[in-house]
């Protein structure tokens, strides 16, 4: 790993596991987008997951060892940064209530839930950065995923850099911020209560005519697009990050290609 | 101890062992009935009165304003005739002072036939716009709930702008509480099927407010 | 009420498909959320008031006891009686007892969550007495023979259609089929009843300590015939809805309407305080209000105290997509939604509702319209904690956290394993997706499975900057 030319924040981007395995373009977007932005950025090889499957699943047993890995892992950086609401809520809110009994690594979630960061308000909130390079031909509807809204207070700051890519046209669609029905776990677990959400969600975002909806975790985005895709309707669907970083090619999660070796 | 004083120390004690502490000492239960909350008030920037007939009257309540007491007898005469309703009501001895010609009147309760009650109000609060009836000999509660049509009158002075002052009327009242204060903010209403309102569902189809002053 | 929360997966299904609760709920959602964001917006103080009325009940919560020793005193002072009652039997007799000292035969009924959570109406026509619901929407389901399926709107899940049979068949016809017919046909049948109940029962929306007096809250003036025209009033209410003050309920009364049908107020706030008086020509012989702990002392000790502070206006109901989807009557028992999700469980026991914390997709949305800010989604996590502890949670879960805790807690063997998954799930792949996945079935039966491009993040990523 060579070191950035920029002297900007040193940011640990915290490769969340459903973008590893499922849409490596988003860390891509992330890397450029931070990287545009003047910031130095390491992808540290030692991570995996923040712990919340666990957290949510009421292990927290298991989601305090993933938390001790991930401080250790990040706690030297200016910041940790993701392109996921979800996750980085859990770094940010979930880590100190793991550990309020434990003097030890309390500090040490404290000091972590301060710089952990979602990659949007991160460009937007810390480092007042714009979108005004960027390019994408579509209109764009925008699903808020719970987390990053509520727990992180992320609803303008994607509106925003969206609303100055240019060619972009920005189309709300009814009950954005209600919830698609992934909820980790819960998909899977209960599936018909799913499909009636997500087919709900999937209503929505055909009403406004948009070609393109967007969000701000894959989460979200691989529920909506799997609908998408079952019920054959012609949506491409993207994180965020892709569209802003200009690397927004193809149907995006709503069938993207195989790779080309 | 009989089973009922059981279970009341029961109860109380479950409270304690799960707050971790004992029954609260003598210092601390003064301070607590001397607390006296002053919690938010919503700002209001209206005259008492026009407040009060915005906000009743945005909930399908009618008002009319009349100059003085003496008025009041042909302002619910006014209303009975335009509403096409029977020359009779209850009407709470509150309003004993005044002669109501032409109506047959009477003090008592309200019964299932009643078709129209007049009664006078203790209060208005321009806050949600609502009157506030205190029950006592003077005025039957049934007045309130049974007759398809009430009319209440309000004296414009007794408006006052927020709950907490209305309370300061009821705690003023050398009688105390009385069984029944029923804050009325419009007519009965149900939205029990589908969401869709539906006027009079067992209280009074029409209030009217008589607003002298 | 026998509890079936743990039908919670069967009856969810039953429901979804249910074309006339799906009907119904539709028409209730936008309605209540569309109202009370509108009322927030008017107040600006309503953001304000939510954390007063949080703090405020807090302090009542850690002065429970001294309040309702006042509140106590201050009834005996209006000549009211209290009763207290630790569960749902004890309160059951104590009412059973009033209504057969005064030979009870008709008892009328406000509505109230409480009654419904200690079984009362099945104890009372069990002893021969004819109850009447007089709420309309617990009117319409006490003749459907079913529970309410939301606490401040019973019948929600029912079509004008269905009430038009339900009338129709317990009225005698002819058969009415629009709404101001029907609440008039009603109106008629249930005056008859107020005249004639020898005792009426309500809840209580709060217990005033400085007067001695509870207050209820509606919008049809059911409450206060039911309650007035009977000769005793019997009042059942948990013990966490006392408040010290008139001013503290106004601060939560502030709050209630709105957060609830979203209006300003409801038609009807009632103090009732003791019986009639001596010279008093109408009102209840007699006043007993019937305090019940049913758990809740309990509940006080731990991290679900937060859940005290609800005043049951049903917004987290309003706003749960998962209650929008399925209804009430799927969670099984008296409280549905995110706050029946949370009670339920504690109360009736965690083995008898493993579903409902589960059920829950942890978005938030009831959280953030709770009018005492009860964070419901820590709560639930809460429960599914408590549930894991005790070994509740199926044991293929347990099993595969196991698994997965062993394997992420070790990068390498976690991202070997990530980059087998990317492969195998690319090469299954179709156009971009996977239209079904064995193991993965709870997804790809009603979804695609987006598919991934083959190699994974950090591997690319270690390609291209290792070049660099």
């Amino acid at each position: 790993m060579t070191e950035s030319p920029t002297r900007g924040p040193r940011v640990g981007l915290f490769a969340t596991c459903l973008m590893n395995v499922f849409r490596p373009n988003v860390g891509f977007s992330a890397v450029k987008l931070l990287e545009d932005a003047g910031c130095t950025v390491e992808v540290p090889a030692n991570q995996t997951c923040c712990g919340q499957p666990g957290y949510n699943s009421g292990d927290y047993d298991a989601a305090r060892a993933l938390a001790r890995q991930v401080i250790e892992t990040f706690e030297h950086y200016d910041y940790i940064v993701g392109p996921s609401g979800s996750c980085m809520a859990t770094i940010r809110h979930d880590y100190p209530v793991l550990f309020q009994d434990d003097p030890v690594w309390l500090p040490r979630a404290q000091a972590l839930s301060e710089k952990a960061w979602e990659l949007l308000s991160f460009l937007t909130d810390v480092l007042g950065a714009t979108a005004s390079d960027s390019h994408y031909d579509g209109t764009v509807t925008y699903h808020d995923s719970c987390s990053g809204l509520r727990g992180l207070g992320i609803k303008g700051q994607p509106r925003t850099l969206l609303g100055e890519v240019d060619g972009l046209r920005l189309k709300e669609m009814e009950d954005s911020e209600v919830c698609c029905g992934f909820g980790g776990t819960f998909c899977v677990k209960y599936p018909e209560i799913s499909e009636k959400m997500v087919e709900d969600k999937v209503k929505n975002i055909l009403a406004t005519g948009a070609d393109t909806v967007v969000g701000g975790d894959l989460g979200c985005l691989m529920n909506i697009a799997g609908r998408l895709k079952r019920i054959n309707a012609p949506v491409k669907v993207f994180h965020t990050a892709e569209v802003l970083a200009g690397l927004a090619d193809g149907p995006g999660l709503a069938g993207a290609a195989k790779e080309s070796d | 101890m009989t089973a009922a004083a059981n279970a009341r120390e029961a109860i109380l004690n479950s409270v304690r062992s799960a707050l971790r502490r004992g029954p609260l000492d003598d210092t601390r239960r003064a301070e607590l009935d001397a607390r006296r909350p002053r919690h938010t008030r919503p700002a209001q920037d209206e005259e008492l009165v026009a407040r009060f007939i915005r906000k009743f009257e945005s909930r399908a309540g009618t008002t009319a304003r009349v100059a003085s007491r003496a008025d009041v007898p042909a302002a619910v005469e006014a209303y009975r005739v335009e509403k096409g309703l029977p020359a009779r009501a209850a009407v709470g001895a509150a309003l004993k002072d005044l002669a109501f010609p032409g109506l047959e009147i009477h003090h008592e309760p309200a019964g299932i036939s009643e078709t129209m009650a007049v009664s006078q109000a203790l209060a208005g609060i321009a806050e949600p716009g609502s009157l506030m009836m205190a029950s006592g000999p003077a005025s039957p509660i049934t007045h309130n709930f049974v007759p398809d049509d009430h009319v209440v009158v309000l004296d414009a002075g007794a408006i006052v702008g927020h709950f907490e002052e209305a309370w300061e009327v009821l705690r003023a009242r050398p009688e105390g509480m009385p069984r029944a204060t029923n804050i009325i903010s419009g007519p009965s209403r149900t939205a029990d099927v589908e969401q869709t309102i539906q006027l009079g569902a067992h209280g009074p189809r029409r209030v009217h407010v008589i607003i002298v002053g | 009420m026998e509890i079936r929360s743990n039908e919670f997966k069967q009856r969810a299904v039953f429901a979804i498909h249910d074309a006339s609760l799906q009907q119904a709920l539709g028409k209730a959602r936008g309605g209540f959320v569309g109202k009370r964001a509108q009322q927030a917006a008017e107040l600006p103080e309503f953001e304000q008031l939510r954390e007063e009325a949080k703090n405020t009940k807090n302090h009542i919560l850690d002065n429970l006891d001294h309040y309702l020793e006042r509140y106590e005193a201050a009834v005996t002072a209006a000549g009211g009686h209290v009763h207290w009652a630790r569960d749902a039997e004890e309160a059951r007799k104590i009412i059973l007892d009033i209504c057969k000292r005064v030979d009870a035969k008709t008892v009328t009924k406000g509505k109230s969550m409480v009654s419904e959570e200690i079984g009362l109406n099945e104890a009372l026509i069990e002893h021969g007495m004819e109850v009447v619901e007089t709420d309309l929407g617990e009117y319409i389901i006490q003749l459907a023979h079913e529970p309410p399926s939301h606490i401040i709107a019973p019948a929600v899940h029912k079509t004008k259609d269905q009430v038009s049979d339900l009338f129709e068949a317990a009225h005698g016809g002819p058969r009415k089929t629009e709404v101001p017919d029907l609440v008039n046909e009603a109106r008629m049948v249930l005056r008859d009843k107020y005249f004639r109940a020898d005792v009426g029962i309500t809840g209580g929306n709060f217990l005033v300590a400085e007067t001695g007096s509870s207050i209820i809250v509606t919008n049809e003036g059911n409450g206060d015939l039911t309650q007035t025209l009977a000769k005793v009033h019997i009042v059942t209410s948990g013990i966490e809805r006392v408040v010290p003050t008139l001013d503290d309920a106004t601060l939560f009364l502030r709050l209630l309407a709105r957060s609830a049908t979203g209006q300003e107020t409801e038609t009807y706030t009632t103090i009732s305080t003791g019986p009639r008086r001596a010279d008093d020509l109408d009102g209840p012989e007699e006043y007993h209000v019937v305090l019940v702990d049913n758990g809740r002392s309990k509940m006080l000790g731990g991290r679900f105290k937060d859940m005290l502070r609800c005043i049951r206006c049903g917004a987290c109901m309003n706003h749960c997509p998962v209650y929008g989807a399925v209804g009430g009557h799927a969670y099984g028992w008296v409280y549905p939604g995110p706050m029946g999700s949370v009670l339920t469980p504690l109360i009736k026991g965690l083995d008898n509702a493993y579903d409902l914390p589960n059920a829950c997709t942890l978005n938030g949305r009831c959280a953030s319209v709770c009018p005492v800010k009860i964070p419901l989604p820590d709560l639930l996590r809460e429960l599914r904690h408590m549930q894991h502890q005790q070994d509740i949670t199926p044991v293929m879960q347990r099993r595969a956290l196991k698994v997965w805790r062993y394997v992420a807690t070790r990068p390498k063997l976690y991202h070997a394993l990530e980059q087998v998954g990317a492969r195998f799930l690319s090469a299954i792949a179709r156009n971009g997706s996977i239209r079904r996945l064995p193991l993965a079935s709870g997804w790809t039966d009603v979804r695609d499975l987006p598919a991934p491009a083959g190699r994974t993040f950090l591997e690319l990523w270690q390609g291209k900057r290792g070049q660099k």
